[in-house]
């Protein structure tokens, strides 16, 4: 057994210890981080201020490292290595013997010298404790300025942003992110983060802060141009400096500007003693990402294996998200090489910029920048890191595509080591080896593997690859929604609107065969009520509806049904609360408020609910539609009426949009809601369309999604003013309920749309498509039409007919037992039925 | 006459819902009743009981067919069952009840 300690517990700390254990090496691992907690995802640090909390920033706790067997201490950082004897001694003069040293002591933020910046409200960030220091600073702060324009100062910009600060950054070079991005990329991001209100300085060079006693703020900060800038806090963030001390101390070689020399095999200058991740110096280079940390964590481990791998630097393409910007970055940006060739592609009104580097013939890339809009990044990234040859006219790869068309590169073309989920790290060979294991579909393939699992960016190739892959074999891909339609429920809808069919029997007669099923014909009725919404209680439509559209109820265990009148905005009347108290007392019904800020009625016999909502209707109810693929709720918080922090009148706005989706009938259920501030207390960023407001008007937020799978809804517009929100939830929504597959939620159907929310922007926003006057027309047909279903059927003899136990009598189902618990009822148990029921026999 | 009981009244015809469900009672039981009217027969009987679901609910089901079986689907779990034999398609264990039914001018009757 080899004894192996590894200093530092950072991300590529805690890869190295999982992954030895993981191996097959034999080896008592020793741990020792200098935080006072177990390792956490840096790489998100900025949701922190978003609401997670360190636990769930956590990639391990203290019981996992007990459970792996690992000897871990934290917050007794090494002070000493004893390179002579192998050992090493911590600040509280713990001493651990080695056979093998990993340093994995990561970095530490640069803090240029300026005059003025050990001032309490100067700050950095790196470490959760960091991110408490900036909250505490932050706090009755007005102004926030981050020092640094590099990804990390825009990701401490984020931060800033989430704790409702007035965001500043401020940068020494003439642009942005200048290591991952040319000229024009920086500036468009420049542009962008500036339409996000956040004020962007470069060509600034700090100079002094001062206490500001006169004005508002804290500080002032000089610039050396003699400019100024009055902030409250302050953190820098202008590059990272390697935790090398320890190194220096033991005389191992450092590099001239810091950073731990290494080699091939991540050792040092003492072959016993390893450095990995932002520590370690290779090729005269620190490797700033997380990914090449991990890789030159596996070299280190392969090192005390019989099968070494070397370390051969690593590629540092990186695409990522800032401020909710999506920039990608690929091999060498700047096109270095002189007789390189570049292509540009930038569109200021969609703010999109896109340029490629490619070899002197024409048929390498060598780099490219992507900002506003990643959608080509992972082809992009597979031509770069396979040395694919690029197709004869390369700017293709970057000039905006038509809807429908195939994306440029073949899946066909890329070989079996191809990585198409960098996330899981999923190769093509592995998605061809799964389904060469009998996984015959993309849902398959993504559950075997986790492709397409993490971010999610590689969806599209991996569908292709899929599709390619099944072809290849001669599987069909079948797509028919059932036996009786060989369609998909998209091209239903299609041949639905363009047939100008009213009723299922004409669609199954035209396009389909049989009877129909309990698959088919909910689907079409849903198609036609969003087409025509006509009466779902009709004749001819009746048949076609789910129970719960059939008794405008939901069905629940017992076989007895939910009431859930609508309760717009979540704003209730004292006295319409009173009515639902006592329609509740008077049909014994059990109470339950729910998520959606409403009130929900269970256990009414189906022959017990044309009396309670005739009751509801008559005290100005409306029905809920809790029982239907439709719109359910929007949830709001009070807004800027009553919350001192309020920015919009966020209830209203709950009303309005409510009142005016409701009836609208969709491939899934539908939930909203509108927060009145940034502090997001209705939680819109879960919902399939979210609304925030800012103090410029509204943010939309689309595909959000709780539930059993939850998905933090994408940012889709900012700062709308009323009526460009409506327009484009209307279109929005018109073209999810056109395009969706059946039962399929706003989430999952944007993690399956090709070209992603870059595509549906280009759709809703730019009407690429040129269908937005459609898409808004078949919108206002429905508002336009819109009847409470409850409320017709009440009124209507014939339809009321239906809601009784027994055509033949007027008795009660006595299978339908209900106990008594907490002061209401709820339907018995298996077990207490036959009980009651022997009873009664 | 002798094997069979008197046939038993259970409605009228109008009662029926084209191409969907209603429950009638006969002797303590709920029979779940659906009209197809362009099938032969138009009028088929079953258990209203869901024995997997465990609420009398089917008569509130979706009806169609898979592999030309007329089935109902039970709104609870969304098994199918056979119309004609009652069998459960997805758990060939389980059986409901079938009644035979025949319509007699205006009305549909229990025959047995």
């Amino acid at each position: 057994m080899i004894n192996v300690v590894v200093i530092g517990n950072g991300m590529v700390g805690h890869h190295y210890v999982e992954q030895l254990v993981n191996s097959e090496i034999d080896a008592k691992i020793t741990l020792i981080g200098g935080e006072p907690r177990p390792a956490y995802d840096r790489v998100h640090l900025s949701e922190f201020f978003a609401g997670r909390s360190p636990e769930d920033l956590a990639l391990t706790t203290r019981e996992h490292y007990a459970e792996l067997g690992v000897d871990a201490h934290f917050g007794d950082p090494v002070e000493r290595i004893d390179r002579d004897n192998k050992t090493v001694t911590t600040s509280c003069g713990r001493t651990f013997d080695y056979e093998k040293l990993v340093l994995a002591t990561g970095s530490y933020p640069f803090v240029p010298p300026i005059k003025g910046c050990d001032h309490q409200a100067c700050t950095v960030y790196r470490t959760i404790d960091d991110l408490g220091n900036i909250q505490a600073q932050s706090k009755n702060a007005k102004v926030g300025v981050v020092v640094g324009g590099g990804l990390l100062g825009l990701e401490a910009a984020n931060a800033l942003k989430h704790l409702g600060l007035e965001t500043h950054v401020v940068e020494f070079a003439p642009g942005l992110m200048g290591v991952q991005l040319d000229t024009g990329g920086s500036a468009m991001l420049r542009r962008k983060i500036e339409a996000l209100g956040v004020q962007v300085h470069t060509s600034k060079a700090t100079q002094i802060i001062e206490e500001n006693s006169a004005g508002e703020t804290r500080l002032e900060m000089k610039f050396a141009d003699g400019d100024s800038l009055a902030t409250d806090v302050i953190v820098f963030s202008a590059g990272i400096r390697p935790y090398d001390q320890l190194a220096r101390d033991a005389g191992l070689k450092v590099g001239e500007r810091g950073g731990i020399d290494i080699d091939y095999h991540c050792k040092t200058s003492d072959s016993d003693i390893f450095a990995i991740g932002e520590c370690a110096l290779f090729g005269g280079r620190i490797f700033g990402l997380v990914a090449p940390g991990y890789r030159m964590a596996e070299a280190a481990i392969s090192q005390l294996s019989s099968d070494p791998i070397p370390f051969q630097g690593a590629d540092m393409s990186t695409k990522l998200k800032l401020l909710g910007v999506d920039v990608g970055s690929i091999g060498d940006p700047h096109g270095k090489d002189p007789d390189s060739i570049a292509y540009t592609f930038s569109d200021e009104r969609i703010e999109v910029y896109k340029r490629i580097i490619v070899s002197a013939d024409g048929k390498k890339l060598l780099g490219a920048v992507l900002v506003g809009d990643c959608s080509d990044y992972d082809t992009l990234l597979q031509y770069f890191l396979n040395d694919i040859e690029l197709p004869k006219d390369p700017e293709t790869l970057i000039l905006p595509y038509n809807a429908g068309s195939e994306p440029a590169l073949g899946a066909a073309a890329l070989p079996a080591t191809a990585t198409i989920c960098s996330c899981h790290n999923v190769s093509k060979g592995d998605i061809v080896d799964a389904i060469d294991a009998g996984h015959c579909s993309l849902a398959a393939v993504k559950s075997e593997t986790a492709a397409s699992t993490g971010c999610g960016g590689c969806t599209a190739l991996l569908k292709n690859i899929v599709d390619d892959e099944m072809a290849a074999r001669g599987l069909e891909v079948n797509t028919s929604i059932c036996e009786h339609f060989a369609h998909t429920r998209q091209e239903l809808f299609h041949l639905i609107k363009v047939g100008g069919f009213k009723t299922f029997d004409e669609v199954l007669e035209k396009h389909g065969s049989g009877r129909g099923c309990d698959i088919c014909k909910p689907t079409i009725g849903s198609i036609l009520a969003s087409l025509w919404n006509d009466y779902v209680l009709k004749d001819q439509h009746v048949g076609l509806q789910d129970t719960n559209d059939t008794f405008l109820a939901n069905m629940q265990k017992n076989g007895t049904y939910s009431v859930v009148p609508r309760i717009a905005g979540g704003e209730i009347t004292p006295d319409k609360l009173i009515v639902l108290g006592q329609v509740a007392k008077k049909y014994n019904l059990y109470t339950k408020i729910t998520g959606g800020q409403r009130v929900d009625l269970f256990g009414a016999r189906v022959q017990h609910l044309p009396a309670i909502w005739k009751e509801l209707i008559d005290a100005g109810f409306e029905t809920g539609h809790a029982y239907g693929k439709a719109l359910r709720t929007v949830k709001s918080c009070v807004g800027s009426t009553w919350c001192r922090y309020g920015v919009q009148d966020s209830v209203a706005m709950a009303l309005y949009v409510e009142n005016r989706y409701k009836g609208l009938r969709s491939p899934h259920k539908l939930k909203s809601a509108v927060s009145g501030c940034t502090r997001e207390c209705a939680e819109a960023q879960s919902k399939d369309f979210g609304i925030i407001a800012t103090e410029n008007g509204w943010n939309l937020f689309v595909c959000g999604n709780g539930g059993m799978k939850p998905r933090h809804a994408d940012l889709f517009a900012t700062d709308l003013d009323d009526e460009t929100l409506i327009k484009y939830i209307d279109r929005f929504l018109m073209f999810y309920i056109r395009t969706a597959d059946r039962l399929q939620r706003t989430s999952v159907w944007m993690d399956n749309l090709e070209g992603g929310l870059e595509y549906l922007k280009r759709v809703v926003i730019e009407d690429s498509l040129g269908i937005a006057a459609e898409l808004e027309q078949q919108m206002s047909h429905i508002v336009g039409t819109y009847q409470c279903e409850w409320k017709t059927t009440i009124e209507d003899p014939e339809r009321l007919k239906r809601f009784k136990q027994f055509v033949n009598s007027d008795q009660e189902d006595e299978q339908i037992v209900f106990i008594e618990e907490r002061g209401q009822l709820r339907p018995a148990t298996e077990q207490e039925l036959q009980t009651k029921l022997q009873e009664s026999a | 006459m002798t094997d069979h009981k008197q046939p038993t009244v259970l409605c009228k015809i109008s009662d029926l819902i084209p191409n969907s469900g209603i429950c009638a009672k006969a002797q303590g039981t709920q029979i779940a009743l659906f009209y197809l009217p362009e099938e032969t027969p138009q009028v088929y009987a079953i258990g209203n009981w869901d024995p997997i679901g465990k609420a009398n609910v089917l008569s509130r089901g979706i009806v169609g067919d898979i592999n030309q079986r007329v089935v109902v689907a039970s709104p609870l779990y969304k098994q199918h069952f056979d119309l004609v034999t009652g069998e459960c398609i997805e758990d060939s264990e389980v059986t409901l009840p079938v009644f035979a039914v025949e319509i007699n001018e205006d009305s549909v009757v229990l025959t047995d």
